[in-house]
């Protein structure tokens, strides 16, 4: 099978087992779903808006009346188009679309830091294990075992503390500041980046000594390997042999790294959107555990199966440039 | 004769061991930790871990080290607590984990075909998923959880990396000579997997074993961070929990969310060190030239 065909049907195969994951877990616990969660909420005595409307939307939506199969197959084919039903919380608001209003600050926050963390990570480490780098660099080796096992939300809570409570140099939570309307003009621009500098620092910084240290090992595996003298002895420039036989040759198992991580690194981001309150999907998904919207749960977890899946795929696309032998 | 083999491996394993700083400082880290939820009950009062036992906002004083939180219990007295509560939970869901993972990964590699595709597809479709998502849609729908029930909860999901390691160890193993040598001295595929090749694969299982533990507190924390923890006992992450729920940060009671946060750190660099040692012990081409 072509190597396109294959990652293609990895994708849609993983996006169709996580919306089973869905379909069946509320199901193995007692009662039917939508009562069971509404009596929940009414034993919090929470009160709950249009609660016959809702409760009329999912028996139909789920066809409890129906055989177990059919439910599941009307259940995939509404998933599939992206109608992930109604949010409890926000009612005659849809799941999809609170989802679609969170969107663009994670996905702003996320693309940016990670990329950040990555190339940053990457070239760091490979100038760790370059012999004729800087000396001073090898003293950076501890600092980056410390990040690379610190988590994310703990190194942001950290930061909070010193650079928006102690220090008070930058906003302490928020994407903007509160009073003021979204627009494209220069002042809410520079806003909303001076309020993303810290939560992108900790996944930035929390991601970096990861890469550092995958970089720096396959820079060591790949010292003294026949291409490299090769290189050095037609007289190469170091730079040249740096960027284009090892960095090259090294970044392949890293690409591979980042496919595998890119789920940690949203789950990462999502807890950091909880301390920054940083209105994306994570600050919904925060929302939406403390009023017990099971709903808009279910669509959090299956939107970020989703990204990290597409990611996934993207990285796979990417990765015959890199390396041509792959797609043969 | 054999057992002097095992004595032999066992003393160089040790020195080996003794000699990685890495490996030293690591396991010291955890001990300290151990230590903590060992010796603690010994100085401090348990029983100030309840809510309103003691007054509640108090700063760190003599009476009170670490302070008091706005639930009114003693800090000290939760990490006392906390500390055994969350080590057990890591140690439980990343033993379980990688029990599943090795079993898996044994009978894939080992019978190969079908047994194979099937196991390695479910692999690398979990490992694509965040776990996170799957655990909101759990710890949703199961109310209530305990520290055990969630142990169990997060194992179920951290066997997909030792189930990949171990399967690419089986492969290569059952190619050596002496596996071949066991079938024709008329073995069966079970006493092969039990005698010759378990054996092998035992010191790679118990390097990720601590690989898994790290994984499964990260994920454990993460879930009560978010307040799906067990909410009557008083782990670390819930503690940081209700730091965030009560704005602890803010209102600048650094000593109710910074000690459990240093714990942690301590646990996550022990735990970090101890697995980059472990994985060099066995996989001796990552030790660095020195």
């Amino acid at each position: 099978m072509p190597y396109f065909v294959r990652r293609l049907i990895m994708f849609v195969v993983v996006v169709i087992f996580a919306a089973t994951l869905n379909f069946i877990i509320p199901r193995l616990a007692p009662g039917d779903p939508i009562s069971s969660v509404l009596e929940e909420l009414r034993a919090r005595g929470q009160t709950v808006q249009a609660e016959d409307d809702i409760v009329a939307v999912y028996r139909e939506r789920f066809g409890l009346d129906k055989p177990l199969h059919e439910q599941y197959i009307s259940y995939l084919v509404n998933t599939l188009q992206f109608d992930l039903g109604y949010s409890i919380s926000y009612f005659p608001q849809t799941v999809e679309s609170a989802l679609l209003n969170a969107l663009p600050w994670t996905i702003g926050l996320l693309a940016v830091s990670t990329f950040m963390a990555f190339a940053l990570g990457t070239l760091l480490g490979a100038l760790l294990a370059w012999p004729r780098a800087p000396q001073f660099l090898q003293g950076l080796i501890p600092l980056f075992m410390l990040l690379s096992a610190i988590p994310y939300y703990l190194l942001a809570l950290l930061l909070m503390y010193v650079f928006g409570f102690l220090l008070k140099v930058l906003p302490l939570g928020g994407a903007y500041t509160s009073a003021t309307v979204p627009s494209l003009s220069l002042p809410f621009i520079l806003d909303v980046i001076k309020h993303g500098i810290l939560p992108g620092l900790s996944i930035t910084l929390a991601g970096l000594g990861f890469w550092a240290l995958g970089m720096r090992g396959t820079m060591v595996t790949i010292q003294g390997e026949d291409y490299l003298t090769l290189a050095e002895a037609k007289g190469l420039r170091d730079r040249r042999i740096f960027f284009g036989y090892a960095v090259r040759n090294a970044l392949l198992p890293q690409i591979t790294a980042l496919a595998i991580a890119l789920g940690s690194v949203a789950s990462g981001a999502v807890l950091v959107e909880v301390v920054f309150n940083y209105p994306g999907v994570g600050w919904l998904l925060y929302n939406a555990l403390r009023s017990s919207d099971y709903y808009l749960i279910q669509g959090v977890a299956f939107f970020l199966v989703l990204t990290v899946a597409l990611a996934v795929l993207v990285v796979d696309l990417i990765y015959p440039l890199l390396d041509p032998r792959i797609v043969r | 004769m054999i057992r002097k083999n095992i004595i032999q491996r066992v003393a160089h394993s040790a020195t080996y061991m003794l000699r990685n700083p890495k490996l030293l400082l690591g396991f010291s880290l955890l001990v300290f930790l151990l230590l903590i939820g060992i010796a603690g009950p010994l100085f401090v009062d348990t029983e100030k871990a309840r809510p309103i036992s003691v007054p509640s906002n108090m700063p760190p004083s003599a009476e009170y080290p670490l302070g008091t939180d706005s639930g009114g219990r003693d800090i000290l007295a939760v990490i006392v607590v906390g500390t055994p509560q969350t080590l057990r939970m890591g140690v439980l869901a990343g033993f379980f984990g990688v029990l599943l993972g090795t079993m898996l990964g044994l009978f894939a590699g080992f019978y190969g075909g079908y047994i194979d595709l099937i196991i390695s597809g479910l692999t690398d479709t979990m490992l694509t998923i965040p776990p996170l998502a799957v655990l909101l849609v759990v710890a949703a729908s199961v109310r209530s959880v305990s520290v055990d029930t969630m142990a169990i909860i997060i194992a179920a999901l951290s066997w997909m990396f030792p189930a990949r390691t171990i399967r690419a160890q089986v492969l290569s193993l059952k190619e050596q000579p002496y596996i071949s040598m066991a079938r024709l001295g008329g073995l069966g595929n079970f006493r092969i997997i039990i005698e010759e090749i378990l054996p092998n694969i035992l010191p790679l299982a118990a390097a990720s074993f601590v690989g898994a533990t790290s994984g499964a507190i990260l994920a454990g924390i993460g879930l009560e961070v978010l307040g799906l923890g067990p909410q009557r006992a008083p782990t670390l992450g819930m503690t940081i929990y209700w730091a965030l729920l009560y704005s602890a940060l803010i209102r600048g009671m650094w000593w109710w969310w910074l000690p459990p946060i240093l714990i942690l750190i301590i646990l996550f660099v022990g735990l970090f060190l101890t697995s980059a040692a472990l994985d060099e012990y066995v996989n001796p081409r990552l030790r660095s030239k020195r």
